[in-house]
């Protein structure tokens, strides 16, 4: 390699900015936007390990025509729409009260509500499994109260299978996204709610006309990354439910899984299917960055 | 009683109610960790002496050790090498800045929107390929460097004082040097947040070592944790014995960790 003989201080400089960011910025490309290309062409492929053929788009008609992976989406978006939204108002109200300077024992009750972030995935599913069994001690709980004469089937039943995920994940992820509004609500001056409330603003007044408006790049934020998270469903549905009964609470990700690992594989079929999930991520942040956009 | 009063009455009620919640199914794991499956059943809520005999079972029915082994060698290694990877590449876009790798961040950044499960096949097959299933590198390689990561560590450096680093070049100290010499520690929280941020993912992840962890041999804490779940009568006290252990690291870790972590967050979302 012939070197220029003086190499001025910038270009030097330049050099260096490249050889600090290659390994990071060489590992995204390979691990994440090649395999999605290559997912991509095996979309457009069939058949098992070296015997796979192109079959144009075929794998994407049979997903729409695929019973299973239709109630994979449904059951997707259900936990998305219901879910997402109640998770954010409610870390937001947690985190506009928490934010309040008057509040005593306020470190207290921020780490209690963040305590379920330190709980693996796995691990959490596995307790509201527990709790929710026909032996668990919902059950019981509600046996004694009088709420129910016999212990009820909430994860053998469709509609209260998907609301015991629901529940799981609000209990999971509302303290985490509380953190992030907390961190937000902390680049704004404290001085504005007490001159909003001299100037005779209720506690409601400011939340709507204060916080919401000022916290919404973290909001933006936070709505991105659910639903990116909600898209992936994958350990919840597994361990929680069991994507049952009948299949009627598996989400997206858990039914490409038994696609392509758990039954003979079929890589072909499950890359359509999961690029389908690609293209929905990218729908719905570009929607929420436009909605974010608007309102300014 | 005043209005005021009565508000006040009701924000400490909802506090006390959602706070009950968020803790009690982790204290009932742990009472359930401590007594027998047919007591936990019967609704017992104090800690019991069954422990031991928890412990016995779940030993003789899993591998607990040599998972929480793999989980602790898999999630330190990851954690290591992605700090290490994601702040140089982060220093290195902010500090020498240009046209060209800020393009290249924005590219990168558009990473964050590609789901794993979109990748998780080509990945298989090119580990596989390479003949690391079963092997820490197969775990590490796709995680080691993330968007959010070099974001992070990108916005951090931008508070790392210019005419510090003036200074320390006029004094003849190395770019690798002025990093690992002053930008490190320096920036002690922001990499206190990204150490919480990886080590909990490694530690949790799921989905990944259940596609390349083949061999019993090299299966993670949560895989066999769920393994336990399999069967049609479940041990409850040995179960969440299991739980518990699982969830032991992260916790500690965020105890350790958690104002870092809400410091750099601050940081991140700034």
């Amino acid at each position: 390699m012939s070197k220029p003989k003086k190499m001025t201080l910038s270009k030097k400089q330049n050099l260096m900015g490249w050889f600090f960011l290659l390994p990071g910025a060489l590992l995204i490309f390979i691990m994440s936007f090649l395999p999605m290309f290559r997912a991509l062409l095996l979309s457009f492929k069939s058949g098992v390990g070296a015997n796979m053929k192109w079959c144009g788009i075929s794998n994407y008609i049979r997903m729409f025509q695929d019973t299973v992976f239709v109630q994979s989406i449904k059951n997707t978006f259900l936990y998305l729409l219901i879910q997402v939204p109640i998770m954010l108002v409610f870390a937001l109200i947690l985190a506009s009260i928490l934010n309040n300077k008057d509040l005593k024992f306020k470190g207290l009750f921020r780490t209690m509500i963040f305590l379920p972030c330190a709980t693996s995935l796995v691990a959490y599913a596995i307790i509201f499994r527990s709790l929710f069994a026909n032996n668990g001690l919902v059950n019981l709980l509600f046996v004694k109260l009088g709420i129910l004469d016999q212990p009820y089937a909430f994860l053998t039943n469709t509609t209260s299978a998907r609301i015991v995920i629901v529940i799981a994940l609000l209990w999971r992820w509302t303290g985490y996204n509380m953190v992030f509004y907390l961190s937000g609500l902390q680049n704004i001056e404290y001085s504005v709610y007490e001159a909003a409330k001299i100037d005779g603003a209720s506690a409601v007044q400011s939340f709507f006309k204060i916080t919401v408006p000022l916290l919404k790049p973290t909001i933006l934020l936070t709505a991105i990354m659910s639903t990116n998270g909600t898209l992936q469903l994958f350990d919840e549905s597994v361990n929680l439910t069991k994507g049952g009964p009948a299949n009627t609470s598996i989400t997206m990700s858990h039914y490409i899984y038994d696609m392509s690992f758990k039954y003979v594989p079929n890589f072909g079929y499950s890359a359509a299917m999961s690029f389908l999930i690609l293209i929905l991520v990218a729908i719905l942040a570009f929607l929420q960055m436009k909605v974010g956009d608007k309102r300014d | 009683m005043t209005r005021a009063k009565i508000r006040k009455f009701f924000m400490y009620a909802f506090l006390i109610i959602v706070s009950f919640v968020s803790v009690f199914p982790l204290y009932w794991m742990v009472s359930a960790a401590t007594n027998k499956s047919a007591d936990v059943i019967s609704g017992r809520l104090i800690p019991g002496t069954y422990f031991m005999e928890n412990w016995k079972n779940l030993i003789a029915a899993q591998n607990i050790g040599r998972a929480f082994g793999n989980s602790f060698k898999y999630a330190l290694i990851l954690t290591f090498v992605s700090l290490v990877v994601s702040s140089l590449a982060g220093y290195g876009f902010e500090i020498f800045h240009d046209k060209a790798k800020d393009t290249l961040m924005s590219i990168i950044l558009l990473a964050m929107m590609v789901p794993f499960v979109a990748t998780m096949i080509p990945l298989f097959q090119m580990i596989s390929k390479a003949g690391w299933l079963n092997t820490t590198i197969g775990f590490i390689l796709p995680t080691i460097s993330t968007p959010f990561l070099i974001m992070m560590f990108r916005q951090s450096a931008r508070s790392f004082p210019h005419d510090i680093m003036e200074a320390a070049r006029i004094d003849g100290l190395s770019e690798i040097r002025i990093f690992f010499q002053m930008f490190i520690p320096t920036m002690r929280s922001t990499y206190a947040a990204a150490m919480t941020i990886t080590f909990m993912n490694a530690w949790n992840s799921y989905l990944w070592p259940k596609v390349i962890m083949t061999d019993a041999t090299s299966q993670t804490m949560p895989m066999v944790v769920a393994n336990l779940t399999e069967g049609y009568v479940t041990d409850y006290g040995m179960l969440m014995l299991a739980v518990l252990i699982c969830t032991l690291p992260t916790a500690v870790v965020f105890f350790c960790l958690q104002k870092a972590f809400a410091e750099g967050i601050t940081g991140a979302v700034k």
